[in-house]
């Protein structure tokens, strides 16, 4: 087998893991926004989990322990924004500000006063994190060429995480398209006053889909912390939630084109650092910080219309009034 | 308010609730001649008590006295001279990023990216300072105002004219900005600016002439003795922005544009106002003030360009302008409350070591989440109890 093809599922792997938080606080973020609710709390929704996920499983020394945790830190963190957004009417992108840099203060304060290692939690042990799955059958399947290292590198040993994040996007996709919920969902993102005339709560669906939103958010909180991890670091998200807002914005509020979104800079982030300093033909050494630059710059250009068109739902950020 | 729509611009329901210290309806021409000024003074303190309070919580949670906390905080701010300086120090960063994101607010506009644009101010300063080593310090002091303001309206330009002209949201183009500007700085750190033979990445010390002049050295040259600090010829140039700000908003026709833009953006149409124009010069002016706290921390105390120098003062400058209603007078006074709360955190960290200097970040999320966007949550009820009094006043 040629070392290019080892490579190239090396590389395909590496995407694969650095994607799985993007698509699930990605899709997340899909709800939350495609009801109406702009969600720029994904990154302190996130790092909330990571913590809560890793302080858990530290003491309990269980991993679904820590998950569960996770899950409730980010589904709260997603009411209070409900709570000030659709009962109070608040600005949106204030409160997620205001959450966002709540959360990168308080996990470090309760942190370094609850494990005093200066912010961060304790190493997990094995038991207290998702670890590897072997996929059955790797041992014979993965010595076919070709199609067994596809199996055994790319598709083999990723933890429970990242396969939950795969299944996540047919899932998601469902329930937007398919159920009654995700009719009404849309609804309410495109015009709310609609959905009310209908008999329907508009801030019932909308506290529903920030819980959702809560729900992904807390698993991809979890995966930085007590899967890719075996620890809560400070500000570990570093972004990620934001980078998962433009994967979103990129897919357009769709499930799947936000998931080839995440795929495609998750890519640009794991061959940066496969290729650190190799010279590229025709431009030599690209810095690594101008690669890193990548997703922002073409989410600026996306938003811009310079490639395609990014149609937001028509209600985001505006708070839905009942009666004047 | 549409924050990704492409069509449309961004004003309305959204920001311009809190761009402004609007009068209530609610309340009667008689109520508002006795008692406008308490939803405009009450509210702030409430909001305050109400953040603090609720950092209390966190404090007891650590299990630490809030109270005994408190004492230190503010003894570690203002207990002295010195300590004073450092307060003012910091005060100086965020009432120019408190400034910048006022001026945008009261426009409808969100600026996130005052971070980044004070860093690539930042960088204009520092290349300036290191090759202008053999000019008289007037001249240079004049001319980094110039780069400063140019550098923070650059960077916030771009996002301002792809809303004005190409309907991409604010809010998000300028949260990219502040992740480009940090990458874009970070490799100029590591593989340009770096001072050869060092490890860390910044850039070689500036000549001694092009550092902003030291408050006690100019005290002192005048004959009054002040404690030695940080705090430079940066807080005077801060207050002038705050008065300059002042005229521009209310006592020009710019200004007046712009605060009818972010009232009602309809109207201001029909008035024959051009939102983009408005829009860019607005956000333009708002980079720039943005850009001239590079002046404090660049070339009044780091005297170099380090990594990451504006350090969250970008998102301190939400939680000062909402706190001080994006009034000028309003941001000093948020702004020094907020110089307290870093310098004060900081000694607070050395006599409680369970208590770090995040604290204060979490009291400035929660000020930002009370002040901001849970506003009508508190203004409702307090208008109600003013009613209540006016209606006793007044049989």
């Amino acid at each position: 087998m040629s070392d290019a093809f080892l490579l190239m599922a090396l590389l395909a792997a590496a995407t694969a893991r650095g994607a799985a938080p993007l698509v699930l606080a990605a899709l997340g973020g899909l709800f939350a926004e495609r009801s109406g609710i702009v969600d720029i709390g994904l990154e302190g929704k996130m790092l909330a989990a990571a913590f809560a996920a890793a302080a858990t499983a530290a003491v309990t020394g269980s991993a679904w322990a820590g998950l569960a945790a996770g899950i409730a830190a980010s589904v709260l963190i997603g009411l209070v924004h409900g709570f000030a957004c659709i009962t109070h009417h608040g600005n949106q992108v204030v409160s997620g500000m205001a959450l966002n840099i709540t959360v990168s203060g308080l996990t470090v304060v309760l942190g370094y006063a609850w494990f005093q290692e200066g912010g961060q939690t304790p190493m997990l042990g094995p038991g207290a994190r998702f670890a590897p799955i072997e996929l059955p059958g790797v041992a014979t399947l993965g010595a076919i060429p070709g199609l067994g290292l596809i199996y055994r590198e790319v598709l083999s040993g990723h933890n429970l995480l990242v396969y939950i994040a795969a299944v996540a996007v047919p899932a998601v996709a469902w329930l937007v398209y398919r159920t009654r919920f995700g009719l009404r969902l849309r609804a309410v993102g495109e015009s709310p006053g609609a959905v009310d005339t209908a008999g329907i709560s508009v801030p019932g669906v909308r506290y529903r889909a920030l819980a959702v939103s809560g729900v992904l958010c807390g698993l991809s909180g979890a995966y930085l912390s007590i899967a890719h991890h075996a620890s809560f670091i400070r500000d570990m998200s570093a972004g990620k939630g934001y980078l998962a807002l433009a994967a979103l914005i990129f897919g357009q509020w769709r499930p799947v084109p936000t998931l080839a979104a995440c795929l495609l800079f998750a890519f640009a982030d794991a061959a940066q650092a496969r290729l650190q300093g190799t010279p590229l033909p025709l431009v030599g050494v690209v810095p690594v910080q101008l690669i890193q630059a990548i997703p922002y710059a073409l989410t600026v250009l996306l938003l811009a219309g310079f490639v395609g068109r990014a149609v937001a739902p028509r209600a985001i950020g505006v708070p839905y009034v009942k009666e004047r | 308010m549409h924050p990704f729509e492409s069509d449309a611009l961004p004003h309305g329901a959204g920001v311009d609730i809190i761009a402004s210290g609007r009068d209530n309806p609610g309340v009667t021409a008689s109520g508002r001649a006795r008692l406008g000024w308490v939803a405009p003074a009450l509210l702030p303190a409430i909001n305050l008590a109400l953040a603090l309070l609720l950092s209390a919580v966190v404090v007891l949670v650590i299990g630490e006295s809030p109270t005994r906390a408190l004492r230190l905080l503010a003894s570690g701010a203002f207990g002295n001279a010195e300590a004073i300086g450092y307060t003012l120090y910091y005060a100086t960063n965020f009432v120019f990023t408190g400034l910048a994101v006022a001026v945008a607010f009261h426009g409808g506009l969100f600026n996130i990216g005052a971070e980044g644009q004070a860093y690539i101010a930042g960088l204009g300063v520092a290349l300036l300072c290191l090759g202008a080593g053999s000019w008289p310090t007037v001249l240079v002091i004049a001319a980094a105002v110039v780069v400063a303001a140019a550098g923070g309206a650059a960077w916030a330009f771009v996002p301002a004219w792809l809303q004005a002209k190409r309907g991409s949201h604010v809010v998000i183009t300028t949260i990219m900005f502040n992740f480009i500007a940090s990458a874009v700085m970070t490799h100029l750190l590591v593989n340009v600016l770096i001072k050869p033979g060092q490890q860390s990445p910044e850039t070689r010390e500036f000549a001694p002439t092009t550092w902003m002049p030291q408050l006690h050295d100019l005290a002192r040259a005048v004959g009054w003795e002040i404690g030695r600090s940080p705090v430079n010829l940066s807080l005077l140039l801060a207050l002038a922005a705050g008065g300059l700000v002042w005229l521009y908003l209310w006592h020009t026709r710019w200004g007046y544009e712009l605060r009818a833009l972010g009232h009602n953006e309809t109207a201001a149409i029909y008035g024959g106002i051009q939102p983009a124009r408005t829009v860019i010069v607005a956000m333009s002016i708002s980079g720039a003030l943005a850009g001239l706290m590079s002046l404090n921390e660049v070339m009044g105390v780091q005297h170099r360009l380090l990594l990451n120098f504006p350090g969250g003062a970008g998102y301190v400058g939400i939680a000062v302008a909402l706190m001080g209603r994006n009034h000028p007078v309003g941001i000093v006074v948020a702004a020094v409350l907020f110089g307290a709360l870093y310098q004060g955190g900081s000694e607070l960290s050395f006599d409680m070591p369970k208590l770090t200097r995040d604290m204060v970040v979490v009291i400035q999320g929660l000020i930002i989440l009370v002040c901001g966007a849970l506003e009508h949550a508190l203004r409702a009820p307090l208008d109600t109890l003013v009613r209540r009094a006016t209606r006793e006043a007044t049989p």
